[in-house]
């Protein structure tokens, strides 16, 4: 079987420029819509496990990704980004919700809905990248398993056909094939995470959803992955989503951000609109608190008080009220609704119109 | 580089841990001084020997690792008021004296915070021992001076907090009283080590703004380590910059950041991405991988990943930490020729 593996599956739409690229060179046709996800861990107490409430980690959730885009999740620890992004892989059986995606054949599938036969064939179009490099591979696996296992799963059961897509695939992410034979603890944490990375591909997935990538990486390894990231996504026009919580990180590989608080998105757009001009005061609280790599350039200036509440018990109305310097007696009463305010700026601030708020850059 | 005495002046230190497989030259002749009041950064890759350095310092290196050579001078006051320098090196790891030192004049924030509070006690319980240890005080006076800390750094419900055990606290909240233990003996040093890897930013600025603020009202100096370029540039007044086992660059804050030296320094800061520069393009890399500390590159610990590198030079013999200029110190042959003796 003939590899078009180098070559982009799909065609139109993403003209990219490498170099000078920026926002939209993507195609406006959106490879997953989510409408209203929602995912509920039920609390059980006493000796009959019984359901005494819900941790509401994803909460009606509403956001799509483009072909060929990159959307970045961001929020703080315990908002829900992995749940959510676990149920867009259906790891997780959402509460609710659609999880419409469009199949490489082109016809529009809700995910949500599917028995997991009915996903099987799904699957190889859509994979992972995990955080922890050294957590996530198997060691007693050699690279050539941990690379080909997805593929033969998939119906690659010719091994010589398998040992060449594997030695492609290496070289692709930059490591080389003669590694096959080598177990996991014989790489450093950037190449684990290439291995990774690999294993994803190793089936042509179209989405790819990278949770926390690069956060236990070193700088400088850091940003060979990213790099590789950007050049894989250019050949394979892949789509992806990028869970992270380094905002300089997620300005550089992003499209579109989208934030999470409490469950809920709070805001969604354009990266570099999304930086300059937030909407919503979590948004501006978030920028306000990256620490800028230039001594000259003093951050920190809006201190974010307060804890982030518990997603078992959150506040009334607009969740991020109790901690929100602008809130007034409708943000406790009311929760607003994720509107779109100008195009493709979504936010869910009752103030949103009145309120200018600075970001950076 | 300062008229006055360091508080600290660490001189040529090497640790080494003493494995089956070889010796792993952890800390191998690293030289700094840390003056009264100022946020002293330390920045480098994993593994670089950073926190070695620093319990090096506190003595608290585990076997097989061990102090090899250096000297570590600590200045400080006798009981009747006359000013001291002591070199802690010298000291018997678990003497009275260096008993008294650690906690209480030289405070760790540890980079595991499940490491710095035993679950079995409450967080309030293990504060009022450890002022008690160095404090000649009641156990209810210390009870209060724990209260007191925990309204300092900003914990709510301080009364409630401190008879919560550590794992009921969350990671800010958490953090948050490993600041507040660490100070309850209002050391003069305090040496955070990663004190904002594991929360979310948010909490990292409040963190960072905390220990400012402490710095500031105490005028005590701060050791801050970190990998984060961006923490740095906030946090430090003056910065290190080490890279397997030695210091490769040291120099005030605005000097490394906007004039950096060290082809490595140089390397790090083009590598990360900023929020000022164009997305989406390729970020220059390091060549290579950081190698692993048994198999360290002879010469300059760099050049294999160095793209300046002096065939015949750097690759044979290591280059000293040597002034150039006024203000900033570097370990390289593009800028001078003093070499570490063999
Ligand atoms: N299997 C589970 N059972 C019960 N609660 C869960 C489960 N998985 C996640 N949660 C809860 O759901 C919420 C969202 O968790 P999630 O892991 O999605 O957050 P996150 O945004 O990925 O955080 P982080 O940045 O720390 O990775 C948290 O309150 C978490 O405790
Ligand atoms: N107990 C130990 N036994 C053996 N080797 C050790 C021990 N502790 C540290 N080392 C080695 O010493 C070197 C320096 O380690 P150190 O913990 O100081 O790094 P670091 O700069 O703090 O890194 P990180 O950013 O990952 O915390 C590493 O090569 C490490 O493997
Ligand atoms: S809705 Fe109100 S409380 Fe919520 S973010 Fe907007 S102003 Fe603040
Ligand atoms: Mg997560
Ligand atoms: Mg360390």
């Amino acid at each position: 079987m003939g590899q078009l593996f180098l070559v982009p599956r799909w065609g139109g739409g993403r003209v990219t420029n490498h170099q000078t690229s920026q926002p939209s060179n993507y195609s406006t046709i959106k490879l997953l819509e989510v409408k209203n996800l929602k995912k509920y861990f039920p609390i059980r107490k006493g000796f009959f496990r019984k359901t005494v409430g819900n941790v509401r980690a994803v909460d009606d959730v509403s956001f799509f990704i483009n072909e060929g885009e990159t959307l970045g999740l961001v929020g703080e620890s315990g908002c829900g980004k992995t749940t959510a992004s676990r149920c867009i892989l259906r790891a997780h059986a959402p509460t609710a919700g659609e999880l419409l995606f469009r199949t490489k054949e082109g016809s529009l599938v809700d995910l949500a809905k599917l028995t997991r036969a009915q996903l099987r064939p799904l699957r190889s179009q859509m994979q992972m990248i995990f955080q922890d490099p050294y957590g996530s591979l198997n060691p007693r696996m050699t690279l050539f398993d941990i690379v080909g296992e997805p593929m033969y799963v998939n119906g690659v059961k010719d091994r010589k056909e398998r040992v060449e897509r594997v030695a492609e695939l290496l070289r692709l992410v930059g490591l080389r094939p003669e590694y096959m034979q080598r177990y996991p603890h014989a790489f450093s944490g950037g190449q684990r995470q290439r291995i990774g990375i690999a294993r994803a591909l190793s089936v042509n997935p179209r989405l790819v959803v990278a949770d926390e990538p690069v956060s236990a990486l070193d700088v400088s390894v850091q940003a060979q992955i990213l790099n590789l990231m950007l050049d894989l996504q250019k050949r394979l026009n892949l789509t992806y989503l990028f869970v992270a919580h380094n905002l300089s990180v997620v300005r550089h590989i992003c499209d579109r951000v989208a934030v999470m608080y409490v469950g809920k998105l709070v805001e969604m757009a354009n990266t570099l609109e999304l930086y300059a001009a937030p909407k919503h005061p979590y948004t501006a609280a978030l920028m306000s608190a990256v620490p800028v790599a230039d001594p000259r350039i003093k951050t920190g200036n809006v201190e974010l008080k307060g804890e982030v509440p518990s997603p078992a018990n959150p506040p009334s109305g607009c969740y991020f009220h109790p901690r929100c310097e602008f809130a007034v007696e409708v943000c406790r009463k009311d929760a607003p609704v994720f509107r779109e305010i100008t195009p493709n700026h979504f936010v869910a601030c009752h103030r949103a119109d009145e309120l200018r708020l600075p970001g950076i850059a | 580089m300062n008229n006055e005495t360091p508080l600290l002046s660490v001189r040529d230190l090497k640790t080494y841990f003493m494995m089956d497989e070889g010796v792993v030259k952890a800390v191998d002749g690293v030289t700094f001084d840390v003056y009264a009041g100022q946020i002293f950064g330390i920045v480098g890759e994993s593994g670089c020997g950073k926190s070695v350095t620093m319990k090096a310092v506190l003595r608290i290196v585990e076997p097989p690792g061990k102090i090899v050579s250096g000297q570590i001078l600590l200045k400080r006051k006798t009981a009747n008021g006359e000013e001291q320098v002591i070199d802690l090196a010298q000291l018997n790891a678990n003497s009275k004296a260096m008993r008294d030192i650690r906690g209480a004049e030289i405070a760790l924030i540890p980079q595991e915070p499940m490491a710095a509070f035993s679950p079995v006690h409450t967080v309030g319980d293990q504060i009022v021992e450890a002022i008690l240890l160095h404090q000649n005080v009641s156990r209810r006076e210390a009870r209060t001076i724990a209260l007191q800390m925990f309204k300092d750094v900003g914990i709510p419900m301080p009364e409630q907090r401190l008879d919560e055990y550590s794992w009921q606290l969350s990671g800010g909240l958490r953090q948050r009283a490993i600041i507040a233990m660490a100070l309850s003996c209002n050391p003069r040093l305090l040496i955070a080590d990663e004190p904002t890897t594991a929360v979310d930013v948010t909490t990292q600025a409040q963190v960072l703004r905390l220990l400012r603020r402490l710095q500031e009202q105490r005028h005590a100096a701060i050791i801050f380590i970190t990998h984060d370029l961006g923490v740095i540039a906030q946090m430090a007044s003056y910065v290190m910059v080490m890279y397997l086992g030695l210091v490769m660059e040291q120099g005030p804050v605005d000097e490394i950041f906007h004039a950096p030296k060290h082809p490595y320094t140089q390397a790090l800061l083009r590598s990360i991405p900023t929020i000022t520069m164009t997305p989406r393009v390729n970020l220059p890399t390091i060549s290579g991988s950081i190698p692993h500390p048994f198999n360290k590159p002879r010469g300059c610990p760099f050049h294999p990943r160095c793209e300046k590198f002096i065939a015949g030079k750097c690759d044979t013999r290591i280059p000293a930490l040597q002034p150039i200029g006024e203000k900033q110190w570097v370990s390289c042959f593009l800028y001078h020729d003093g070499e570490v003796a063999a």
